[in-house]
């Protein structure tokens, strides 16, 4: 469990970390809170020859809530659970953010670490599809945004050019009922299955409905037919399973120490009728 | 305030001895990071050494290069067999009476075999040096089934083969396969057959025990420091039994035993998993040798999970007979053991199965029978104890799930079923059928007194509606009652039959008490987390008077030590306590006479009264024990010498027999298969008290790793004998998070064969703990017609339990 060699780099602004990537491309890499990335480096499944420490970097942490959340990439997962404009603009972080890691490791991990890495065991990126999130990423030739929803290609695949950094996300303050369901092992694990909901009731029925799932394919998966399925309906028993039967038809598990992909499937089901459920209560 | 004006009861209290909640005196250095563990020594110009290992389950070797290895800076040094051979050292000797390779000796047999030492200045450079050795493996048929190996043309261990190709003969005699290690027997093998042949009603199963791991907070490790100008080699260590461990290295590497000196600092938890000598050890003494410095090696997690000693993978089949009426009347075990490439279990040499007979378990069964077969594998050695005694949680299984299914296939209540089976307190001392001679028991209190605390009628009554209600579609949750009764061997043991490798299983104390009343005691036993110099100092306190405050318990280090068998099996308290008292016990003697003598008396005239003695019918006239201590060391006695030391060896005359009742109540979520427990009620009897505070921090922490092994906690492995649970994220070791509110409670029935009458309690928990679990993930799905499904319960297997019952919606 011991790292190959590497260069650690501390700047002091983003000009000093692009210069860094520019100059040693695909060899370098940034890191947030390292909590996903020192462990694949030290069981050398990562090879990291020039690491640049986002941790000096100004300007990338902080939440602002107006019409729009904006939320910086180095923010902790502690720093969002314990905002509680927040969790009054947008519950369904704390509640999601509460299911990742354990305390310790929220203190250390990070939003935009959590989403850049492209890992789809990660519960963020799930989140911000759901949340119909935009990231803003920087690079040499400045800054451009990107959708959640077209992020994430494959795993540890992202929209991210390599030479470029995720320095915030922001989405559009949401509305109506919200949960984050999630199985896992023990505290710590990476989910069995997890979905995020979001949902808006009108008159009674249901106005819309957001959906993505995590770690049920090798992207999060945003699921939009599931939330259409509920869209219109009084989120009866047969809308629920109508969503449920078009998120099994978006997902694609693979078997792991987990358990096998007709268990995952079931999961899955159950975890997001429960969800759905949960949300619709608070819609 | 002076000793005379105190009462009787202050003057108890001052000493803090048994019976007394005294706050563990280890904490304030564990607590504050001051402990000194192995990985905390460091010595000038220390070097570090860490392995080469195989990726392969089954392999020959080709070749190893290790040139470009020796060009990375920091490398001084690549050890492979063939550098071990000329010393001898390239094979160990187990504690099986096997014997295990130290560097890859033209093949490996597991994944994370040892391969090559790499020898560098620091930690970093030698993991740069392991990636830079080239080995050339031609991979070989992998053999992860037990019974597939006992059927395969694939020889595992062709040094196994006598020069006619059959098995030769084993440490533990004929073998039947190139792939079988030894057959070992306890029983009646015909009357058994018999009894269940012609029986009423006849239950039968087959269970997995998967293999775990001890999984310690601290992995294994060592400094090995040779001092060639006096000739004298230091070994600190991860040691369990550090004496033992001097003698092994003694005898393997032909170093005189006086020149060898064995250190156990602080161990940060063992298990079972720090008992056995490990390849480490040997290529950091030669190292040491080679080089002339100091060596370290410190094993990361994943070495540690893959191939330092698992526990358990027994496959048990048992059948087990009774009457209509519920009345046992016979017990047919028959297990196949999976040990591996090397059979490096830890047992009594004479036990190659442990003390899996006790798998009578808490009944009066008249007629069993018990054959276990061990094999060979390609997966990791090792078949420690993990937090029990010998292969008793093994056996406590077996025997706690033979009765659930004997109550279903009698349509009987579990708990009635035991309890007119259960060994009559009248019956002990009791002669079971397997063999042991348990000391004492009183089971139908203690598990009367179980299902009371739990309103156990109550229970069944909830869990009755629950059912009516599941069927009924208004729950998707079920209830389960886990029980067991189970009753342990610990305390190895009486030296007549239980030795490791020809060394008697006797444990020591010595006791030198100080001219102004305080005292140091050194043991062979060494702590890992259990509090001995809390404990012992409080047996200490009550035996010699002298408080518990004012003695220093040392251990571990065997220059200083007495000669003892080291921690495990639960033996420390059933021992060495024992060495302790009778130390303690001498000390009173000599003082005793010292008394009289300064009090003008007869010996007989004067007896001890907590913390002096007293002249019979004047307690006016006596002398503390502080008093006799003083005048011990300077004031001339006739006829007694001077000084105030005593020696105990202690060779116990039987095991003890710890037991306890547990019941334990879980929600289990059917669509998910994720498990609840609402209640967890633990009543331990281990004889005499010593600390209930301890006993109860050593329940609550067995009963977590009870928790984690019944509920996830396996190395698994695939086809290829790739391990599948190498690192914390798949390997299940429980937080506070996952762990319930545990009750505990007791009663006591003493040992009355222990001096202080105590049994040892570190492993109750354990033992108990995972059949409880398992029972009760079973019974909640009794209704359903589950009779039996292998642990461990993941929410996956959970739910496919489930699953296969029909109790899913499949629209």
């Amino acid at each position: 469990m011991i790292p190959a060699a590497f260069q650690y780099y501390r700047p002091k602004d983003m000009a000093g970390v692009l210069a860094i990537l520019a100059e040693h491309g695909d060899d370098a890499r940034v890191m947030a809170g390292g909590h996903s990335l020192i462990p694949m480096m030290k069981l050398r499944m990562a090879e990291v020859p020039h690491l640049i420490d986002l941790q000096e970097v100004g300007g990338l942490s902080g939440i602002s809530i107006d019409d729009r959340i904006t939320i910086g990439a180095m923010t902790t997962q502690a720093e969002l659970i314990d905002n509680d404009a927040l969790a009054q603009a947008a519950p369904i972080l704390r509640e999601a953010a509460l299911q990742i890691a354990d305390p310790q490791i929220r203190y250390m991990g990070t939003v935009g670490g959590n989403l850049a890495n492209g890992d789809p065991g990660n519960d963020m990126p799930g989140l911000m599809q759901c949340l119909n999130a935009t990231f803003t990423v920087v690079g040499p030739d400045g800054e451009r945004s990107l959708a959640a929803r077209d992020f994430y290609e494959a795993a540890y695949m992202t929209g991210r050019e390599d030479n470029e950094v995720l320095t915030a996300i922001s989405f559009a303050r949401p509305q109506g009922g919200h949960a984050y369901e999630k199985q896992k092992r023990k505290i710590g694990d990476y989910a069995t299955a997890a979905a995020a909901v979001q949902i808006t009731k009108s008159d009674g029925s249901c106005a819309g409905a957001s959906i993505a799932m995590t770690n049920l394919s090798d992207t999060p998966v945003f699921s939009e037919a599931a939330g259409a399925a509920l869209a219109g309906t009084s989120v009866d028993t047969s809308a629920v399973k109508a969503a449920v039967a078009a998120m099994l038809a978006d997902i694609d598990p693979v078997e792991d120490n987990r358990g096998p992909i007709a268990f995952k499937r079931h999961v899955a089901g159950v975890i997001l009728a429960r969800a759905i459920e949960r949300a619709w209560s608070r819609a | 305030m002076k000793d005379d004006v105190d009462s009787r009861e202050d003057r108890i209290a001052n000493l803090k001895g048994m019976g007394c909640s005294r706050k563990r005196v280890e904490d304030a250095r564990f607590t504050q990071g001051k402990g000194n563990y192995v990985d905390d020594i460091k010595l000038d110009g220390m070097l570090f050494g860490d392995f080469v290992r195989s990726p392969y389950a089954h392999a020959t070797i080709k070749s190893i290069d290790s040139s470009a290895a020796m060009e990375v800076p920091g490398v001084l040094a690549v050890l492979t067999a063939a550098d071990l051979e000329p010393l001898g050292l390239h094979w160990m000797p187990t504690l099986a009476g096997d014997k295990q390779m130290v560097l890859a000796d033209g093949k490996v047999l597991f994944q994370g075999q040892e391969v090559a030492f790499v020898v560098a200045r620091d930690r970093y450079a030698a993991a740069d040096g392991i990636e830079a050795v080239e080995v050339e493996y031609e991979e070989l048929p992998v053999l992860v089934d037990p019974f597939a190996s006992m059927t395969s043309d694939v020889v595992l261990r062709p040094d196994t083969v006598a020069d006619d190709g059959s098995p030769a003969n084993g440490a533990h005699g004929p073998r039947k396969h190139h792939n079988h290690i030894f057959t070992w027997e306890a029983g009646d093998k015909e009357p058994t057959e018999q009894v269940i042949a012609n029986a009423e009603v006849v239950a039968e199963e087959f269970m997995y025990y998967h293999r775990t791991h001890p999984c310690p907070l601290e992995t294994c490790g060592c400094v090995a420091s040779m001092d060639k100008v006096n000739g004298k080699l230091t070994l600190w260590g991860t040691f369990q039994a550090p004496h033992a461990i001097r003698t092994v290295v003694s005898l393997i590497s032909g170093i005189e035993e006086h020149n060898i000196r064995v250190i156990s600092p602080d161990i940060g938890g063992g298990f079972g998993n720090k008992v056995g000598a490990y390849p480490g050890y040997v290529c950091s003494v030669v190292a040491s040798i080679v080089t002339g410095k100091p060596v370290k090696w410190i094993e990361d997690r994943m070495d540690n999970l893959m191939t330092t000693a698992f526990a358990r993978d027994y496959w048990m089949k048992g059948r087990i007979s009774a009457t209509k009426e519920g009345k046992i009347t016979g017990l047919h075990c028959h297990v196949t053991a999976d040990h591996g490439g090397f059979d490096a279990c830890a047992d009594p040499t004479k036990f190659p199965a442990g003390f899996m007979n006790i798998c009578t378990g808490s009944y009066d069964i008249p007629t069993a029978y018990l054959e276990v077969d061990g094999v060979y594998t390609n997966k990791a050695p090792g078949g420690v104890s993990y937090r029990c005694s010998f292969r008793v949680t093994e056996a406590v299984y077996f025997i706690e799930r033979m009765i659930e299914v004997l109550a279903i296939e009698l349509d009987m209540d579990a708990a009635e079923l035991r309890r007119i089976n259960f060994i009559r307190k009248e019956q002990f001392p009791y002669k079971a059928a397997l063999g042991w001679e348990y000391d004492s028991g009183d089971y139908h209190t203690a598990w009367d007194k179980a299902m009371q605390a739990v309103d156990y009628d109550g229970l069944r009554a909830e869990q009755a509606q629950r059912i009516a209600d599941f069927k009924a579609g208004k729950t998707r949750k079920l209830m389960g009652i886990g029980l067991t009764h189970f009753t342990e061997i610990v305390g190895a043991g009486p030296v007549k039959n239980c030795d490791i490798l020809g060394l008697g299983m006797f444990d020591s104390c010595e006791i030198r008490i100080h001219p102004t009343g305080s005292a140091i005691a050194r043991l062979g036993t060494i702590s890992q987390g259990q509090g001995h110099a809390t404990t012992f100092a409080q047996i200490l306190a009550s035996e010699i008077g002298l408080p518990a405050d004012s003695i220093t318990i040392e251990e571990g280090d065997t220059d200083t030590a007495p000669y003892g068998l080291g921690t495990y099996g639960s033996r420390s308290t059933p021992v060495a306590g024992a060495a302790t008292a009778m130390a303690g016990r001498k000390i009173r003697a000599k003082a005793q006479m010292i008394a009289a003598y300064l009090l003008e008396v007869h010996d007989d005239d004067v007896e001890f009264d907590v913390d002096r003695f007293v002249v019979k019918g004047a307690p006016e006239r006596f002398k503390t024990m502080k008093e006799i201590a003083f005048a011990a060391y300077n004031q001339a006695i006739p006829g007694i010498e001077p000084g105030l030391e005593a020696v105990s060896y202690y060779d116990p005359p039987n095991m003890t027999y710890p037991f306890g009742a547990y019941v334990c109540v879980m929600d289990i979520d059917v669509d998910t298969g994720v498990p609840d427990i609402r209640r967890f009620y633990a009543l331990d009897d281990c004889g005499t008290r010593i600390n209930p505070m301890i006993i109860e921090g050593q329940v609550h922490g067995g009963l977590t790793e009870a928790l984690a092994v019944a509920l996830g906690q396996e190395i698994a492995y695939d086809d290829m004998g790739n391990v599948k649970t190498g690192t914390l994220m798949d390997f299940f070791l429980p937080t506070a998070w996952e762990v319930p509110n545990y009750e505990t409670d007791h009663t006591v029935t003493p040992s009355p064969h222990h001096p202080i009458g105590a049994k040892g309690v570190g492993e109750s928990p354990h033992v108990g703990g995972v059949p409880c679990f398992s029972n009760a993930v079973h019974d909640a799905f009794r209704a359903f017609g589950l009779r039996q499904t292998h642990m461990p319960h993941d929410h996956w297997r959970i739910w496919k339990t489930a699953n296969e019952l029909g109790l899913h919606d499949q629209g």
